[in-house]
């Protein structure tokens, strides 16, 4: 689960990592109040959404006093936000994040992710914050330096100081980044973080360190310990349709195509949007019902996948194993009963007495479009969107 | 021969609720030795004639076991495995899906360093299956029959799919195993193709990837390094947008790394036959085996 960088901030208080004073503002005269309220001479606003690459398309500005403030927030809550990571339609910027400007004369990157093959957590800092971290990795690796930490224990206080220094942090400063890198582990390992970035984190001309930016994921794995994190959920975030999928259990991923696919298991199902690739075709979504495909699951993932426009073919696909294909096919009858199919749909079950579920679907009166192997499947769907679209 | 498990294998299943009572049942149906089961308050009953007992210490005091299978919840698998492994279990499979993923990295960094010759498969896993000797997992076992593919995956069904077209191509399978959808899992495929090069059942692998990690890449230099038998592999999720998790909480890609096209590249390269469709991974397998066979 993504969450904002104002509630990341939130985050960061509790675990004493200095972050700027600041307010949230859903319209440009709160933004004002909020900055008249803060005073001084410079002030950030920043877009708060889910998409990274924000300043890129103009979703972070400065502004030197509370009327300019108001000004951009406008701005900025009056247009979708175009970022690297959004798409040309962009995304609907509903909060603005009102900030005190911190001038600074550094900028540094601290980050922590579960290094899969490590299998430990890594903290990742670099002396060249403020950029893209994901270009520097890939064209000086060199410039970050990589401590893994075990997660059980966390992060040594002599690791994180021995990290300070090799940033270039001594004294004071180097003491106050020490113990924010042992927070923020602690953040990760405490809260069940899957991704902690703050980018940048900025030493001030007076030495302090402080987290400009926040960036947090959450183990959706791991949210169920954590209730409190539920509150943080922003469903208008979210694509409309994966959002509906998740309130019904499934794994669900608009994808750009008109085949839309429905399948048991995710392996299968990710298996099911490249064959239909190959065949020529481009699946309108990932769906992924579950192991267990009983009747209620599949009249969901119909409603859902009808429910597209986008879909001018539907597929199914499903391995009967311990839930014996008659099962299923009961279930996908019971569902098409009650609607009526405006698009063509293509069957394949196999697994478990799958020659009594073809039977049944033929019986059944439906119009479907049987296939028998996996490929055959792909094929039949992606003639029948070509046929949906003449 | 197989790896992992086989007819003697004495299993303890631990969470014998509703849920692990039916794949139970399936599995001793399918011959597997189930000995003792646990569950939290039951001690002291019996589920088909099998002693329950209230976890995995106490199952250990009264009955010899040698493996374990988890199907408790997420919010307790983490501390069933360490259970399992204190109480003697020398293979774990722990079924149970939604595990926190930094649980595992503690569960794993604990494994090492207290017990090291334990063998952990999943979370999130279909489980492991011996054909013909023992299942241990919630796989169909039918579609199953004995023969010489080592087939090994990240997935379920998707693995079902597998071993359903080997099955109707004629090539049965030695150890079925699916190493779990999570990112931090149990054995990986580079352990266990270590143990298929040992067996002499094994022919050949079918390796079923997908993207998100680097198991593939790993297991790739690997087999360039040291495998010696044929290898057909596919890699699930080639046209999953980055940074959305393919339904499996591993299958993600990130930062721009674990794409589907690195994974294929890697494997080619180390001279995996690599197929482009799902469909074709029986069909693969009969053909590297059956040029196999000529050379020798």
């Amino acid at each position: 689960m993504k969450i904002h960088e104002y509630q990341a901030k939130e985050l960061f208080r509790r675990y004493a990592i200095p972050v700027p004073e600041g307010a949230v503002a859903e319209t440009p005269s709160e933004a004002r109040a909020i900055a008249a309220g803060l005073g001084g001479d410079l002030f950030a606003v920043k877009a708060q959404v889910h998409a990274g690459g924000r300043g890129k398309g103009g979703g972070v500005r400065l502004a030197r006093e509370a009327e300019e403030v108001g000004a951009l927030a406008g701005e900025i809550l009056s247009r979708p936000l175009v970022t690297p990571q959004t798409g040309p339609e962009g995304v609907v910027v509903r909060r603005v994040l009102v900030e005190r400007g911190r001038p600074f004369e550094r900028q540094l990157y601290l980050g922590i992710v579960l290094d899969r093959a490590a299998e430990r957590p890594v903290l990742m800092a670099s002396a060249e914050g403020g950029v893209e971290i994901e270009e520097i990795a890939r064209e000086r690796p060199a410039v970050i330096l990589k401590a893994h930490f075990d997660a059980r224990a966390g992060l040594g206080a002599q690791e994180a100081r021995a990290l300070a220094s090799r940033l270039g942090l001594a004294g004071a400063t180097g003491a106050e980044a020490a113990a924010i890198m042992q927070a923020l582990a602690r953040i990760f390992l405490a809260e069940d973080c899957s991704l902690l970035e703050i980018n940048p984190l900025v030493v001030t001309a007076e030495g302090a360190v402080v987290a400009l930016d926040a960036k947090c994921d959450l183990d959706d794995n791991a949210l169920f310990r954590h209730p409190g994190h539920l509150a943080w959920r922003d469903p208008a975030e979210e694509d409309r349709r994966e959002a509906q999928a998740a309130d019904f259990g499934f794994s669900y991923v608009t994808l750009d195509g008109d085949i839309g696919c429905m399948v048991n298991g995710a392996g299968l199902a990710m298996a099911t949007n490249d064959i239909i690739t190959l065949a020529g075709g481009a699946p309108a979504n990932f769906l992924d019902v579950g192991g267990a495909a009983d009747p209620e699951r599949v009249t969901a993932a119909f409603r859902l996948l009808l429910g597209d426009r986008r879909v001018r073919a539907v597929l199914v696909n499903i391995f009967g194993g311990i839930v014996r294909c008659d099962v299923i096919a009961q279930g996908i009858i019971a569902a098409l009963r009650g609607m009526t199919l405006q698009v063509p749909l293509v069957v394949r079950l196999e697994g478990t007495n799958v020659e009594t579920a073809r039977e049944m679907l033929r019986g059944s009166g439906l119009a479907l479009i049987e296939a028998e192997t996996f490929a055959d499947a792909a094929a039949k769907a992606v003639a029948a969107a070509r046929g949906g679209a003449a | 021969m197989s790896i992992l498990a086989d007819r003697r294998t004495r299993l303890l299943v631990q969470g014998l609720g509703r849920v692990g009572q039916f794949y139970t049942d399936l599995m001793i149906e399918y011959g597997t030795q189930v000995v003792a089961g646990t569950r939290p308050g039951k001690g002291g009953t019996r589920h088909h004639g099998i002693p329950i007992f209230d976890d995995a210490r106490a199952a250990a005091r009264s009955v010899a076991f040698d493996a374990s299978v988890v199907f408790v919840p997420a919010a307790a698998a983490a501390e069933a495995i360490l259970e399992a492994a204190e109480a003697g279990a020398r293979l774990i499979v722990a079924i149970t899906e939604g595990v926190p993923a930094l649980d595992l990295a503690r569960v794993k960094a604990t494994l090492r360093e207290s017990f090291p010759a334990v063998r952990l498969i999943g979370p999130n896993c279909p489980g492991v299956i011996s054909p013909g000797q023992c299942k241990i997992g919630i796989m169909p076992g039918y579609i199953h029959k004995p023969g010489p593919v080592g087939i090994l995956s990240r997935s379920g069904t998707l693995t079902y799919e597998g071993v359903h077209q080997c099955t109707a191509l004629g090539l049965g399978q030695s150890t079925c195993v699916g190493i779990g959808g999570d990112p931090v899992v149990g054995m990986s495929f580079v352990d266990l193709l270590e143990l298929y090069a040992e067996d002499p059942l094994t022919k050949g692998i079918l390796m079923i990837g997908e993207i998100g990690g680097s198991a593939e890449e790993e297991a790739a230099e690997y087999i360039r390094a040291r495998f010696r038998k044929p290898v057909v592999a596919f890699i699930a999720g080639k046209n999953a947008p980055p940074g959305k998790r393919m339904g499996h909480a591993g299958a993600i890609i990130s930062g721009g790394r674990g794409t589907a096209a690195e994974k294929v590249e890697a494997l080619r390269a180390a001279g995996v036959t690599v197929v482009d469709s799902p469909a074709e991974m029986g069909a693969a397998m009969q053909r590297v085996l059956g040029s196999e066979e000529e050379e020798g």
